[in-house]
């Protein structure tokens, strides 16, 4: 759902194009002919999707480099099926949260544990489970990788949404409230807008999170069922398989291109349209360019078709809305509400005991304490690979990051190619250093370790940038003219300036690490194995045996992991940046 | 006055537009009271101020009457109708302005208009009748963000009237504004109301600034504060347009300091002299230890001489009533001053603090603290008494909040510190936000 500029201006322009020239300009041709390429790939690949399962047989999945584009774009097509999934999700679920308390009692702590949940983990049921929904078809396959996707990037968008729709500003609740505005108005005039800059600001991580996640998830085992959807992912997979160099070469020179695409025919177009969402009322210094977003500014057969639309639009705006209103609707607290809340609350406390007691009784009917014991202590080793990795990276990337963000001109040329590299999916780059480990004879319990901050290891960098880019300048100069020594600039002036920016960057990373563990203990090249010993490991194992009271044990072990990572960790962190160091 | 008003007034006077009977707002059952039993009438034809200090609920009292927030009881009516949700011919202006940023001008004023769900076509067309009435043509494509100040009030009001409200609420409508910025648009506004332009019955303003209430208003009803109350009632009936300098303009704005002033401020003691441990529960306001400096040294020196004259004294400083008033307060507390009828005046401990060097200002500021702020003496007694000479912020802090709010304590709280640190009479840590008598050195 879009806003179309409707102000009188654009309104006005479009006025005299119809009363003169209709004729397209070349903008219109440059953007039609971009808009209308999308389309046809997307059709294509969305009538693919609903293919007879024996397809996926019959014509599997080929190293022929003139496949490429069809698999480049269906893999696409998961992505962007997964990503509105999300947004529908975040809207509904959001905003369900945000209004209901009762619904808030159960959706916030929820979201909060899948978050930490390992995605790659669910795969293992949804396939098993979108397969019987919808037999003899590829779209349960289908259905699955799209499903994984979406546990990638559900969560946080739906977290930002609904503390935007907390945190709407008390003057324009009252203005809109003060106005009747109906629920449907108040959503897309003030709620949505208001929470614009964050939600797309954490769609754009949860696309670049998914990129990993829709390679990981397009060629899966499950126990007797092996899947290959036709995608890069799956490319990859047989290139691995076959030692095809070559191929991966190609898998790695597909991705990159493809990441480039999306992020400059969508995301920067939506950024810089977004731009007027933020809600500082002073006029920014830098304003986000895209030249997408410039060309479809100027075109005119775009802009004639966009008064329609901007007209229905409107139109759908009044839905409603009546001219005169019978104005009871300010009820005051019902005071039975509170017993109600109770009851809701135990309610949710008996479900959620029962539930966890289901779990325990069904790991308990085939493992043994000993299984926990093991799941435990693979646990503890993939803990402290995540905690030494994100220690290293952070020795790397804080002073790199730094040296960038005080330099503007760098910072600007750096930044993207820091946030491209972190859209990139690092499982792609995999079989390389597997290659490495084989042809050395390393140890895989050290030199597998790496893979899992491969691709989460440029969230630490480029929030760091931000965070030097941020630093005040005042600041810098006090410190220069006191002349303090590089130990007391590092530890009094910089670090303390930067430690918001790098607690968030370190959270995501190592958010990020548990969740490429499962496949990064894990690889593969031909038919060497490599394995290192860990949680990760041991998930990936019990996934391929279809042993799934194993894959239940691993999961939740990994989640409480996580969970209590975050909440003894990161957290206090969090709290003592915002209350200690917040420079604004 | 001209003839619109005063033909309306008596007109109408039969039938009041908003009438409050008895309102009453109070938080946590009942325990923190911000408005108590306030009754008002507001009649076609009139411009009504509601004049008082932060925090004597006179915009929880517009609030109400906008129908934003429910009182706990009494009752409001609007055209002899009880508000129950927000009545479609009352609109509110902002302090803040409240616009729309990601939308344009025109969009903001149409806003309330999409609402009533009114046509595109004459939504646009109504929309601009109202830009134009307002002075804001050539600006209705321009966003929020790249108006000044004034010009953005200007969208907030033309905003409330394209609705054509029959009640124009007001919340402090100019205080964000600078001083001229804010001349014009009161001008611009008392002119369009005078002229009959605007498709409004009548305003009802709140604000803190006297000047302006006696420029605008024909009546002005001026609050006390914690609780609530309506202390006063003025009828202004100078001409239109008035003149600040008038003699007769300056004795009312006199008279309403002198009301004001003469009110039990808020943070005086309950008894005087009592013990320490039974004074503590006032508010106190966080006023900076340099600002009473910077008071106590004005009125010491020429033309005042020890004693001052408020209005003068706030126009000369450039501060309005909600400035000048806890600053003065202040000094009352800590017996540096005596308020009365809309004078100030330093007292001995006040002429000395004047004539010290910053060492013997210190000493000065202790004992008055310990004298006459009974949380002060409380908190320093507590840590003479420990041999640790600490104490967690905490204890007192759940002292605080058995007689006051949890905001109100923590604000009491902070205030007492920043005095207490200038003082030296104790440190506070904030990492283990404890209590020492250790000053680090």
């Amino acid at each position: 759902m879009i806003f179309l500029p409707h102000n009188r201006e654009s309104l006005s322009e479009a006025a005299t194009l119809s009363r003169g020239r209709i004729m397209p300009n070349v903008y219109d041709i440059l953007a039609l002919s971009i808009m209308a390429a999308v389309f046809v790939l997307l059709a294509h690949a969305a009538i693919a999707m609903r293919g007879s399962i024996e397809l996926l047989s019959t014509a599997p999945v080929t190293l022929d480099p003139a496949n490429l584009p069809e698999y480049a774009v269906r893999t696409t097509l998961r992505m962007f099926a997964a990503i509105i999934a999300s947004l529908i999700f975040t809207f509904v679920v959001a905003t369900l949260a945000a209004k209901s308390r009762r619904a808030e009692i159960i959706i916030i702590p929820a979201l909060d544990i899948l978050q930490s949940v390992p995605v790659l983990g669910f795969l293992t049921f949804t396939v098993t489970f979108f397969m019987g929904l919808f037999p003899g078809s590829q779209l349960g396959a289908e259905l699955a990788s799209i499903f994984a996707i979406f546990t990638s990037q559900a969560w946080n968008m739906t977290f930002s949404f609904y503390q935007s729709l907390r945190t709407v500003p008390r003057d324009l609740d009252e203005v809109s409230r003060g106005f009747g505005l109906t629920s449907w108005q108040r959503f897309w005039r003030l709620e949505a807008p208001f929470a614009a800059p964050g939600l797309i600001w954490n769609t754009m991580m949860s696309m670049s999170g998914g990129w990993f996640f829709v390679v990981a998830s397009e060629a899966i085992t499950v126990g007797d069922t092996t899947v290959e959807l036709p995608g890069i992912g799956s490319w990859l997979a047989l290139a691995i398989s076959k030692q095809d160099f070559v191929a991966v070469g190609w898998a790695v020179l597909a991705m990159g291109i493809l990441i480039l695409l999306y992020d400059q025919l969508l995301f920067r177009p939506i950024v810089a349209w977004a731009d007027k969402f933020r809600a500082e009322q002073t006029a920014s210094q830098q304003k986000p360019r895209s030249w997408v977003y410039d060309l479809l500014r100027r075109t005119r057969l775009l802009k004639l078709i966009g008064v329609p639309l901007a007209a229905g639009w409107d139109r759908l705006m009044l839905v409603g809305a009546r001219r005169t209103r019978q104005a009871p609707r300010l009820a005051a607290p019902r005071p039975t509400s509170k017993l109600v809340d109770r009851l809701w609350i135990v309610l949710v406390a008996l479900m959620a005991i029962a539930g966890a007691m289901v779990t325990v009784l069904y790991i308990r009917r085939t493992l043994g304490w000993g299984d926990v014991a093991e799941a435990f202590g693979g646990g503890f080793a993939t803990l402290v690979r995540v905690v030494v990795l994100v220690a290293l990276a952070s020795l790397v990337w804080v002073p790199i990051g730094v040296w960038v963000g005080l330099r503007p001109a760098v910072a600007q040329k750096v930044q993207p190619v820091a946030q491209f590299l972190a859209a990139f999916p690092a499982n792609v780059l995999f079989p390389f250093v597997v290659i490495a480990i084989v042809a050395t004879g390393a140890s895989p319990n050290v030199w597998l370790s790496p893979l899992m901050i491969l691709g989460t290891q440029w969230y630490i960098l480029f929030n760091v940038i931000a965070g030097a880019s941020a630093f005040p300048s005042d600041l810098r100069e006090a410190a220069a003219v006191f002349k303090l020594s590089s130990w007391s600039w590092w530890t009094k002036v910089m670090l303390p300036g930067i430690f918001p920016y790098y607690v968030t960057g370190a959270l995501t990373a190592t958010g990020g690490s548990w969740n490429a563990s499962i496949v990064a203990e894990v690889a593969s090249w031909g038919n060497t194995h490599l394995e290192a010993y860990g949680l990760g490991s041991y998930i990936a194992k019990a996934t391929e045996a279809g042993d799934f009271p194993r894959v239940v044990l691993g999961i939740a072990v990994m989640s409480l992991f996580v969970t209590m990572f975050n909440r003894l960790m990161w957290r206090p962190l969090y709290v003592f940046a915002e209350r200690r160091l917040r420079l604004d | 006055m001209n003839e619109f008003v005063n033909t309306t007034v008596t007109a109408a006077n039969a039938v009041p537009l908003v009438e409050v009977k008895g309102v009453s707002q109070s938080y946590d059952n009942g325990q923190f009271v911000v408005l108590d039993d306030v009754a008002l009438t507001l009649n076609p034809g009139e411009i009504v101020g509601l004049l008082g200090r932060s925090g004597s609920g006179k915009s929880t009292l517009l609030r109400s009457i906008a129908g934003l927030i429910h009182p706990t009881s009494g009752s409001i009516t609007f055209e002899g109708k009880p508000v129950t949700g927000t009545p479609d011919g009352i609109a509110m202006v902002f302090q803040s302005f409240a616009l729309f940023p990601w939308l344009t001008v025109l969009q903001n004023v149409e806003l309330g208009l999409e609402a009533r769900g009114i046509e595109s076509a004459e939504r646009r067309k109504r929309a601009l009748e109202a830009i134009d009435l307002i002075g804001l043509d050539g600006f209705e494509s321009a966003y929020p963000k790249e108006l000044s100040g004034g010009m953005r009030q200007r969208v907030g009001l033309a905003r409330a009237l394209v609705v054509h409200p029959k009640v124009l609420l007001m919340d402090e409508p100019f205080s964000a504004l600078d001083v001229l910025t804010a001349e014009t648009l009161r001008t611009d506004l008392l002119d369009l109301w005078s002229e009959g332009r605007m498709p409004i019955e009548s305003i009802l303003m709140v604000t803190h600034n006297i000047e302006e209430a006696v420029l605008m208003c024909d009546r002005v009803l001026i609050f006390s504060s914690n609780p609530g109350r309506v202390a006063a009632e003025i009828r202004i009936n100078l001409p239109q347009p008035r003149d600040r300098l008038d003699p007769a303009f300056r004795a009312l704005v006199e008279d309403i300091y002198e009301r004001m002033t003469a009110r039990k401020p808020v943070a005086e003691p309950a008894r005087e002299g009592a013990v320490a441990e039974t004074g503590i529960d006032m508010v106190l306001p966080r006023v900076s230890t340099n600002v009473l400096s910077g008071l106590v040294e004005t009125i010491a020196a020429e033309p005042y001489r020890g004693k001052a004259d408020l209005p003068p004294l706030a126009a000369s400083l450039q501060l309005e009533i909600d400035d000048l008033f806890p600053i003065a307060e202040t000094l009352q507390l800590l017996h540096f001053a005596e308020l009365a009828e809309g004078d100030i005046q330093l007292t001995e401990a006040g002429m000395r603090f004047a004539e010290s060097e910053v060492d013997e200002r210190k000493q000065l500021f202790a004992d008055q603290l310990v004298a006459h702020v009974p949380l002060a003496s409380h908190i320093r007694r507590v840590l003479d008494e420990r041999p640790s000479h600490e104490a967690p912020a905490r204890r007192f802090r759940d002292e605080l909040e058995e007689h006051m709010s949890e905001e109100n304590a923590e604000y009491t709280l902070r205030a007492i510190t920043s005095w207490a640190r200038y003082a030296e009479l104790f440190a506070y840590d904030e990492k283990t936000d404890m209590f020492t008598l250790e000053n680090p050195s």
